[in-house]
């Protein structure tokens, strides 16, 4: 599998970071070197074997679906790099 | 001896003895930590949290009943979030976040009466292995080659921890641990780092990089110290549902050294090729020390092992992709400025290509490309299949018989800082060859300080356990430690 400088753009897009025109080759590049290394993963044998998704072979623990916890909005906005009103700010997105 | 040069055990048993002070020990501390700018291990100090600690503690050991790690000043790694205290996870874009809680260990640390000295550097959201991807700039190496003032990686990504213990700036250290992030940097400094079993300690309030391999443990002088510092780290967290809630045992009383008739596993395919000799002859020196000291050696097959890294490089960085999407620059951290007319698409994109560095970029966009339709099955169920056969390797030799696994640590010595810088990224990807595997099973490894190279630069071992019992393990890591004997410092130059 070969990625071009097409897919690179894609594949920056999907992740929400601006890549310049002019880096995109040599990101294509680099993917290439790396999916290159993981291709080895296709000289094994998987029929048959289940997907891992926890390696801890224990059912995870659950609670009651109750509230916990809250009324914290100063604590919550307190990071924010813009918060108004006791709200996230950000870029309009409805036109 | 001045009081940061010694050890969490010989430190407890001083304060309970009355022969010094929470204080005094804090003090010489941090002006251990002023006197090593040139390390830059330390990336925000936090001197008054720690004399006010101090004090508080030395209240406590003198009402008596006071926990193993209460008075023992520690540097937490910026991975963990620390009210009130910058918890940058070493990136720009957590520029002046202060988290409003505190991470589960480093708050039972704290509630054991540790002494928090500040926040220790590390490579980036801990994706590296020399801690040369911070954005507080390089760890150096405490440790220098023979004759030489070259600066020297003190490996990665708890590149800080590791280096701040060597150097006597702290008595011991929290690290974290993806793919080989505390016991590759712990043998790069000649010092004992312990992965423990996935589950072992609540990742809340950890960074998250990968969710399903990271864990926090311990980086100490000695192995005896990572037992008392994992004792209160360890336990159940509600608030960590892959946390295991099971009973912690006493990890110190485990330390008999006794390891008489222990099956120790000697796996065939970690004789790399190209492998150093100093690295081979290392290996053969424990595996001695192990059988004199009683063992029994036998040669196992893990016939998986040369898959684990490139699973791992779809696995890791998929996870990461999904985690640090919450990094928008809405809630909190960095945001870009905007240009008239920019959108939140633009928002995003801005604020992610200017607060991540190079490797968390590349890394989270090759998540995103293993993650997108068309490519999950043919990549990332894939690694998740060859996962499961590497935790089988596992599960088959210790259902065997086998109690511990011997293994070298790292495939070299600690290497000098821009090196690798021109070399393709799977290069550097290939120091965590040795302990990669044991994160992808879910296992707790420890590496131990063993011996030398001809440059003068300290080597580890990594021993291997069955899961959640890092008590044997740490057994058979303290009858290596006694074993090899490794005394030795580095020079002070800084």
């Amino acid at each position: 599998m070969s990625i071009d400088t097409e897919t690179a753009r894609r594949v920056a897009s999907l992740a929400r970071i601006a890549v310049p025109e002019d880096a995109l080759p040599g990101l294509a590049q680099e993917f290439n070197a790396i999916l290159g290394f993981i291709e080895l993963l296709n000289e094994v044998d998987v029929d048959g074997v289940e997907p891992m998704t926890g390696v801890s072979p224990m059912r995870l623990k659950r609670r009651d679906d109750v509230v916990t916890d809250g009324n914290q909005q100063d604590k919550v906005l307190a990071n924010a790099p813009d918060a108004r009103e006791g709200f996230f700010a950000v870029p309009k997105v409805v036109e | 001896m001045s009081l940061n040069a010694l050890t969490i055990a010989q430190a407890r048993d001083a304060l309970r003895k009355g022969e010094t002070t929470a204080v005094a020990l804090t003090e010489a501390c941090l002006s251990a930590v002023r006197a090593a700018t040139a390390l830059n291990a330390f990336a925000h100090d936090t001197p008054e949290i720690a004399l006010d600690r101090a004090a508080a503690a030395d209240a406590r050991i003198g009402s008596g009943d006071a926990p193993g790690m209460c008075g023992i000043p520690v540097g937490i790694k910026d991975l963990f979030c620390t009210e009130g205290v910058p918890s940058q996870a070493a990136s720009g874009i957590l520029r002046g976040f202060r988290p409003a809680y505190e991470s589960t260990v480093s708050a039972r640390l704290r509630d054991a009466g540790a002494v928090m000295l500040g926040k220790l550097n590390m490579d980036e959201f801990a994706m590296g292995s020399s801690n040369e991807t911070s954005v507080y700039g390089d760890v150096v190496n405490p440790w220098r080659r023979a004759g030489s003032d070259t600066a020297l990686t003190p490996g990665g990504s708890s590149g800080g921890s590791a280096a701040a213990v060597a150097a006597d700036l702290c008595l011991a250290a929290t690290g974290t641990d993806t793919g080989g992030s505390i016991r590759q940097p712990a043998a790069f400094t000649g010092i004992v780092g312990l992965k423990p079993t996935y589950g072992r300690c609540s990742r809340w309030g950890i960074v998250a990089f990968a969710s399903s391999l990271d864990q926090a443990g311990p980086m100490t002088k000695t192995v005896r110290d990572a037992a008392i510092m994992l004792q209160d780290m360890a336990g159940h967290d509600p608030l960590d549902s892959t946390s295991v809630d099971m009973a912690v045992p006493d990890f110190e009383a485990a330390l008999t050294g006794d390891i008489r008739g222990k099956v120790i596993g000697i796996p065939e395919e970690y004789r790399m090729d190209g492998m150093p000799d100093e690295i081979e002859r290392l290996w053969a020196e424990g595996r001695r020390m192990l059988q004199d000291a009683g063992a029994v050696l036998r040669d196992i097959s893990l016939p998986h092992t040369r898959y684990a890294l490139p699973a791992y490089y779809v696995i890791a960085p998929a996870e990461a992709s999904s985690n640090l999407a919450r990094y928008d620059g809405v809630r909190f951290g960095h945001r870009a400025t905007l240009a008239q007319g920019d959108g939140i698409t633009e928002m995003y994109e801005k604020t992610r290509a200017e607060g991540f560095g190079a490797e968390v970029k590349r890394r989270v966009m090759i998540g995103t490309y293993v993650l997108s339709a068309g490519f999950y099955d043919a990549y990332y169920n894939r690694a998740r299949r060859v996962r499961s056969l590497i935790k089988r390797d596992f599960d088959l030799a210790f259902a065997g018989g086998v109690d511990a696994i011997l293994t070298p640590a790292t495939p070299s010595s600690a290497f000098g800082l821009g090196e690798m810088t021109d070399a393709d990224p799977v290069q550097m990807y290939l120091n965590d060859v040795f302990t990669v595997t044991v994160n992808l099973a879910g296992l707790p490894g420890i590496s131990v300080p063993a011996g030398l190279d001809a440059q003068g630069l300290p080597l580890g071992l990594q021993l291997i356990g069955r899961p959640f019992e890092e008590a044997p393990l740490l057994n058979v890591a303290y009858a290596l430690e006694q074993a090899a004997g490794f005394v030795s410092k580095p020079a002070k130059w800084w």
